[in-house]
């Protein structure tokens, strides 16, 4: 390793951005990949490696990916429910990882829903 | 490809006691096995401060704590909430007056009264990487202080940011590195700046916490700290027992000199320094300035008197720049963030004149009968019952709060009365305690303050190094004195003669070890004093400890017969049938208490 320099140290520090977001949980955008035993079966981890890698390959550092439970609707899976923030929360199903691509680049990045592939717009009535 | 989870384990000193190593090398298998070896990554951190409840796992971002993980708990985890995404409430940390779970890390009272500044980066990044300090903006004060600030700027604001040292004194340290700095020019001698890390009081375990959570921060406080004074070399002295700290600090060590952090030019510019690790041997005066320069010329580690201080003519009779470890984690902090941030926090306006107040925060171990043993970090000014009660969760068992001790062994034990006195260097000094390192050891109504006493002064007595006769001769026949009262044996002015002696303790010791060790018989008699007559005038023992002055008696409305306490008594003394009430042979008592132990019913009484 050669020796830093303040120029270095500004660089590592960009470079590890990501990293350290997923941290300090100050997310714009969290995306859940519905990861249920159905959700599994139907191909929810290549959902979610495709996901990761369009994450990765854009350089995004506030979004945040996390996994859930089946979500109840078994037949449509797998699902994933996009919410940025203070916005309400759009479920996606019968997802692919291509169908993944696509809405990460315009619901995530480009903040607008992607009717054909959503499901729903809101989280269910809990008690 | 990135990772989507962090799985950061917690591995302090408290948390691999308890398996953390196991439990983190376990997650990481099942992890494997589970197929999210690319996906989840675990991190193993420093001490979380939630000692009480670990091995500590906290899972990021969903932001889900988990504490008691057991390496069998591993595959639940892995499979359930990392794979499936359904946290497991069954680990998450339930509050003792609550029913339900509470996941997040931020809901926890413990955690979210706290405010980190020296703990900032405790469970956030592995202090073994470089990498993580410099991305949570590490070295950055480093680089302003080389690239835009001169020495005098540096030390300039330090004094105006109010910092004072967190060994105990609460010396200000901008005043001390100017004086070292002033030395240094006027003798032409170079300058050396110090570590201690020499962390000796029972029940505190601060510095050892942050150099295992952080130790680039206390590197980067001491290489600013050089650069403030003008010297090329650096010590930390270490005890001994803190293994882990010692080895995570070569470890940044080492990764500082490959990335030209320490050597020459560093961060390309002219200045030259380097830092070395020197381990003592565990002498508690060794944490006193000049015991501990001593020991690290390679001396007996004893004090000597300091008309002269060491600031002045300390290490090999160079000006020395001597800092607690929490002081120099501190300092890069103040340089980025500045000097008026730093005295918005805490009591007092510092800006003008750092003896007007104590400005940050400060670390406190929080230990003995409380319900949550750990670390926090507080500004000053809070009051100690916001500190035990709202974050420390209060006393267990239903038992009532008596005293607290702040300082260590040499502190003073404070009571409910105090409790809602604001926490800092001078309020403390005021009614008779200390700040010290900032151990604070809770009491419950069954601590009998003259054995509290007596068991700290056996301490200091023993830790004494017997150089000055005040000390060495004074503690010990207050020990004496004090071994009689808990014995039943005390007589009519005893108590005024502790006091005389403590004086003259106090008074004509050569170092701080012997100024302050009779803090703790002062306190207890000025707050408990008719605990002292108990002893002596009615031969009784309030808390129940002097077995001398107590008796063990089964309270038969009580006791349900269920033979524990009878197969459990190592004298055979207990009498009873399953089913019927139970006594104890008073004469063949040895009153070792393991009936009270075991019993569950609360029937037998100690009076």
């Amino acid at each position: 390793m050669p020796k830093l320099t303040i120029q270095d140290l500004q660089r590592m520090r960009e470079q590890a951005k990501q990293t350290m977001n997923l941290r300090s949980q100050n997310a714009r955008a969290k995306v859940t990949v519905h990861m249920g035993t159905c959700g599994i079966s139907s191909g929810a981890r290549e959902v979610m490696a495709a996901l990761l890698a369009e994450i990765e390959g854009s350089g995004t550092t506030d979004v945040m990916v996390t996994t859930a439970g089946c979500a109840g609707l078994c037949s449509r899976e797998p699902m994933a429910t996009v919410e940025l923030l203070g916005e309400a929360p759009v479920k996606y199903v019968d997802l692919t990882p291509a169908k993944m691509r696509k809405l990460f680049h315009l619901h995530v990045l480009g903040k607008k829903v992607v009717v054909e592939y959503a499901l729903a717009v809101g989280s269910e009535t809990t008690a | 490809m990135a990772y989507r989870t962090h799985v950061m384990a917690c591995t302090g000193t408290g948390c691999v006691a308890s398996g953390s190593f196991e439990v983190s090398r376990a997650l990481e298998q099942e992890i494997a096995k589970a197929g999210l070896s690319s996906e989840v990554q675990v991190v193993r951190t420093g001490c979380q401060g939630f000692c009480a409840e670990g091995p500590i796992v906290v899972v990021q971002p969903d932001g889900v704590f988990y504490c008691g993980v057991k390496v069998k708990d591993a595959p639940l985890i892995a499979q359930e909430h990392l794979l499936k995404g359904r946290p497991v409430k069954r680990l998450m940390y339930t509050p003792p007056k609550e029913k339900a779970p509470v996941p997040a890390l931020r809901d926890i009272p413990f955690f979210a009264k706290q405010q980190l500044l020296v703990l900032r980066n405790r469970g956030l990044i592995d202090p073994e990487r470089i990498e993580d300090y410099v991305a949570v903006g590490g070295y950055t004060a480093l680089a302003k202080a080389l690239t835009e600030m001169t020495p005098a700027q540096i030390i300039e604001e330090i004094k105006r940011s109010g910092l004072r040292g967190r060994g105990g004194g609460g010396f200000p340290a901008g005043v001390k590195w100017e004086t070292c700095a002033h030395a240094a020019k006027e003798r032409g001698e170079e300058p050396v700046v110090i570590c201690n890390a020499d962390e000796g009081d029972p029940g505190a375990f601060m510095d050892r916490s942050i150099i295992e959570c952080d130790p680039h921060a206390v590197i980067e406080g001491m290489i600013i700290g050089a650069r403030a004074v003008g010297c090329r070399e650096g010590f930390i002295y270490i005890r001994h027992e803190y293994p882990i700290a010692r080895e995570r600090l070569e470890k940044a060590l080492a990764q500082c000199r490959e990335y030209g952090l320490l050597g020459r030019n560093i961060l390309g510019t002219d200045m030259r320094f380097d830092i070395r690790i020197v381990q003592g041997a565990g002498a508690f005066v060794c944490g006193e300035s000049t015991a501990l320069m001593a020991s690290l010329e390679g001396k007996v580690g004893e004090p000597r008197a300091k008309y002269i201080h060491t600031v002045e003519y300390g290490y090999k009779n160079r000006p020395s720049n001597l800092n607690n470890v929490e002081t120099w984690a501190n300092v890069p902090l103040i340089v980025n963030r500045g000097a008026k941030w730093f005295g918005s926090m805490g009591t007092g306006d510092v800006s003008e004149n750092p003896w007007n107040g104590s400005s940050g925060t400060k670390v406190f171990s929080l230990v003995g009968k409380i319900n949550n043993t750990g670390l926090v970090e507080v500004p000053m000014g809070l009051t100690l019952r916001e500190i035990i009660f709202d974050i420390g969760g209060g006393i267990p068992k239903g038992r009532r709060f008596k005293a607290v001790q702040t300082g260590g062994p040499s502190g003073g034990c404070l009571p409910d009365s105090l409790l809602d006195m604001p926490v800092d260097f001078d309020e403390l000094t005021k009614v008779g305690s200390m700040m010290g390192s900032g151990g604070m050891i809770v009491m419950d109504d069954a601590n009998c303050m003259v054995d509290v006493a007596r068991h700290f002064i056996k301490f200091l007595q023993e830790e004494s190094c017997g150089k000055c006769v005040p000390c060495r001769e004074g503690l010990r026949q207050m020990g004496n004195i004090l071994n009689r009262i808990c014995a039943g044996e005390g007589q009519e002015g005893d108590i005024q003669l502790l006091e005389e002696l403590a004086d003259t303790v106090v008074n004509i010791s050569l170092c701080a070890l012997g100024g302050s060790a009779p803090n703790p018989v002062l306190s207890t008699i000025k707050y408990f004093r008719p605990e002292y007559e108990a002893h002596i005038k009615d031969h009784k023992c309030p808390g129940g400890q002097c077995k001398n002055l107590v008796t063990f008696w089964i309270d038969p409305a009580k006791c349900n017969g269920c033979l524990r306490c009878k197969k459990d008594c190592p004298q055979d003394c207990i009498r009873g049938e399953l089913k019927q009430p139970h006594s104890i042979d008073l004469v063949a008592c040895i009153k070792c208490g393991s009936c009270e132990d075991v019993c569950n019913q609360d029937a037998v009484v100690v009076r």
